[in-house]
């Protein structure tokens, strides 16, 4: 196996790690404002406290690891979604702070207020990175310089609004999983009823997605074609979705969890294997797209910074695992929870 | 329309501005917590543990800033410097990377320990947590300064042509991390941000000795920050002396500008203040100690130094702007090893207590130390202009070429209304904390209360 694609594989494994983690924070934020007392939204919160901001270090290393890998598509990509992720980060540090300054006032208009904002902000993240991945699916106009040469209202379009709701879909059915698995008693078996409506929701924004990209995306669909083979990876998504009400009806949380983790790293491989070997699809001049070879860092770079990986791997896993084992367990409020 | 090079600066300057008040404190924050912790382990005393608690609570809300503001960063070199990524990614990037991948979460990691382990595991690993914490802080500083001087000094590379572009290439990893300004650079920036860490601790400390609260607590919190100050005072001194020899060897420019030193053929004074009049090339108002700067770069007081005509006019920095915060940068860490000192005797008088007005000026001298970091970058930086990579890539050509000069000033804007929304809730949280106090372990009975005490 090839340096590039190891490298392509390690930045796909690392964007997933962070849609699995932010994932459900955002999604417990995008279902915040459906329960509507203060101590279930205080739970709500409270689930997600210790651990939101630690999920955002997976962000932060793969924008490295892509920085140093492909700086091409780095470049290109956070330079011509310029406005769109300068939103991203307003909003990303917009809604650390709600969740801070919410707890900090008894206040029910000052509560409302911040939940509303929390929601909403946990919402745009979801479709802003959904929007991102729309265009990406679609390409981007390029220069032959791999510079972007559209517009940010070019950016929008039915298909990446699309991809943008069938994201925060995701994450509310992933999100509201969680909070299933975090709560007891009478809250738990509400959560519990609003699972199959978030699949619901899911399941037809993403048949729709399928559908879209089948008729209008032409050239993700050519890799499986191809490699019929590589129909397994679609199929084992499907599986993994159909499994979760049932595992929700057995009252095993956890498995549906789990199953929700496993259909987000089957979407996030249809969606590499759709692009593969392409990084940044350029639409319409499908020669200026840039890929894993014509957007990478040297040889000798992707070699070193793969002995860097492999060193610094063990120490993010034991992070992750370490601190969700320190808060496993139902969430319980106190006097000083947010 | 203003122009995008002048906004993308404005809008680094400010983010990075801001990003950098969390980071040293994150740093020197962390050097005292091994220090207090160690004591603990070391006497078992309680209050040292109560101290090594109340300090976790304010490292990690500097720490959580940190990161919050640091993304940003990480995004800005794609999002307004792509024309740079794409030129230094096989370089820079690396650096950044290796520092999300050993520092970041060597750092976060631990720190879950250190602020919710305590009763889930024993003293010693939690000791171990801090040092972990602590050289995690540290290896980010490596690793950013380490990137950060590459642009000042870059060795280990070459520039491989590509046709219709070209771009640095690393050829030596070893020597691109170990290039020639990097020890200095660390070593100052690192003493830096100590001195951060240290006067939050003094001047937290002072204001509870003039509340007369928490008496105990404070005047040990209040030696160990004075003690950590006094040393890295003066290793800041060495350091920076170092730096500007550095600096004289390999960035002439830089040093001419730091000293507003024209003309080439003539032996260099060093001034103690003054204001620089760019035009007529002269320096107004100002104290000089002649011959003063020939002598610390050559040892020889009747050698010319290199002056700013040496360099063609489009390659020269701005000076007044680097001459005022190099040379106010100085006065403040002077200004810091006289407070050190100036308090060490006082306390060898057992007057360090009592003094409320010596108190008072301890509890204004957090500022101090921050607003030398910010100067010292400032002079680093804007030293190496016009230049974003010294003598290889001019900071004009280093621009995202389709990010217009309108989408600039909305993102400023955005990050305006953000970082003031952070600043006031880093300093409501921050003066929570403090009013909040140490608490004596004792005094904890309850499961409840523990968490209580976390969360606070």
């Amino acid at each position: 196996m090839d340096l590039n694609l190891i490298w392509f594989i390690l930045i796909a494994v690392l964007l997933t790690g962070y849609a699995i983690l932010d994932g459900f924070d955002l999604g417990v934020g995008a279902i915040h404002l459906f329960t509507k007392t203060d101590d279930e939204r205080r739970i709500f919160i409270n689930s997600i406290g210790p651990v939101w901001d630690g999920n955002e270090v997976w962000l932060v290393t793969a924008g490295g690891a892509l920085f140093a890998a492909f700086p091409e598509v780095y470049a290109t990509v956070f330079s011509g979604f310029y406005t769109a992720f300068m939103l991203l980060l307003f909003v990303l540090i917009f809604r650390a702070v709600s969740i801070e300054f919410r707890s900090k006032q008894p206040m029910k208009w000052w509560r409302n207020m911040w939940d509303v904002l929390f929601s909403f902000a946990s919402i745009f993240i979801a479709f802003l990175m959904g929007v991102a991945l729309g265009n990406i699916a679609t390409g981007i106009p390029l220069t032959p310089e791999k510079e972007f040469y559209g517009s940010f209202l070019s950016l929008v379009n039915p298909f990446t609004v699309l991809v943008g709701i069938t994201t925060v879909a995701l994450f509310m059915m992933h999100g509201s999983i969680y909070v299933v698995m975090k709560t007891e008693g009478e809250l738990h078996d509400k959560i519990r009823g609003w699972v199959n409506n978030t699949i619901i929701f899911f399941v037809i924004c993403y048949v729709t997605t399928t559908m879209a990209t089948l008729i209008y995306i032409p050239h993700m669909v050519e890799p499986f074609k191809q490699n019929p083979v590589l129909f397994v990876v679609a199929l084992l998504n499907m599986l993994a979705i159909a499994n979760i009400p049932r595992e929700i009806y057995h009252e095993r949380d956890f498995y549906a969890f789990l199953s929700s983790c496993a259909a987000i790293v089957a979407l996030i491989s249809l969606f590499a294997i759709g692009i593969f070997p392409n990084m940044v699809i350029s639409n319409p001049e499908l020669q200026n797209s840039l890929t894993i070879y014509n957007a990478a860092s040297s040889k000798q770079t992707l070699n070193t910074m793969l002995i860097i990986a492999i060193i610094g791997i063990p120490f993010v896993l034991a992070y992750t695992i370490s601190i969700y084992w320190i808060f496993r367990g139902k969430v319980k409020i106190n006097e000083t929870s947010y | 329309m203003m122009d995008t090079e002048f906004l993308a600066r404005l809008q680094f300057a400010f983010t990075i501005g801001f990003h950098y008040i969390y980071p040293p404190l994150s740093i020197g924050l962390g050097v005292i917590l091994v220090i207090m912790e160690a004591m603990y382990v070391k006497t078992k005393n309680k209050k040292y543990e109560e101290m090594t608690k109340f300090w976790v609570k304010v490292f990690a809300l500097t720490f959580a800033i940190g990161v919050a503001t640091g993304i940003v960063m990480e995004f800005e070199f794609g999002t307004n410097w792509a024309s740079y990524s794409r030129f230094v990614g096989d370089v820079f990037g690396s650096a950044l990377a290796a520092e999300g991948i050993f520092a970041f979460f060597l750092e976060s990691g631990f720190l879950a320990i250190l602020v919710f382990g305590w009763d889930k595991v024993s003293y010693k690993v939690h000791f171990f947590g801090t040092i972990m914490v602590a050289l995690g802080a540290m290896f980010s500083a490596v690793w950013i300064v380490v990137a950060n001087s590459w642009m000042q000094t870059p060795t280990g590379y070459h520039i491989v042509d590509y046709g219709n572009y070209s771009r640095a290439e690393i050829t030596d990893f070893w020597a691109m991390v170990f290039n020639p300004s990097t020890f200095e650079r660390l070593s100052h920036t690192l003493s830096g941000a100590w001195l951060a860490g240290a006067f939050l601790v003094i001047s937290v400390s002072a204001y509870y000795l003039l509340k007369n609260k928490h008496l105990d607590f404070a005047k040990t919190s209040l030696k160990i920050g004075i003690s950590v100050a006094l040393f890295a005072s003066l290793f800041q001194l060495f350091t920076g002396h170092q730096s500007a020899d550095k600096v004289a060897a390999i960035q002439p420019a830089k040093l001419a500008a730091y000293e507003a030193h024209f003309d080439s053929s003539a032996v260099a004074d060093m001034y103690l203040f003054g204001w620089v009049d760019e035009e007529n090339k002269k320096v107004d108002f100002g104290i000089k100690i002649p011959t003063m700067l020939s002598f610390l770069v050559h040892f020889d007081p009747s050698k010319p130094v290199t002056g700013l005509n040496a360099f063609p006019e489009d390659e020269r920095p701005p000076v007044n702007i680097i001459f005022q915060s190099y040379h106010i940068m100085v006065a403040i860490g002077m200004t810091l090893i006289l407070i050190s000192l100036i308090s060490i005797y006082l306390w060898k008088k057992n007057k360090l207590f009592e003094n409320k007005l010596w108190l008072k000026i301890l509890v204004a001298s957090v500022l101090l130390p921050q607003i030398a970091n910010q100067l010292g970058w400032l002079s680093a930086e804007v030293g190496r202009q016009p230049w974003i990579v010294y003598g290889l890539l001019k900071t004009s050509d280093g621009l995202s070429k389709n990010v217009t000069s309108d989408q600039i000033i909305f993102s400023l804007v955005l990050f305006t209304i953000i970082y003031l929304l952070l600043f006031v809730l880093f300093i409501f949280l921050l003066d929570n904390k403090i009013k909040h106090g140490p608490v004596h372990p004792e005094e904890i009975h309850s499961e409840y209360d523990r968490q209580k005490e976390i969360l606070a």
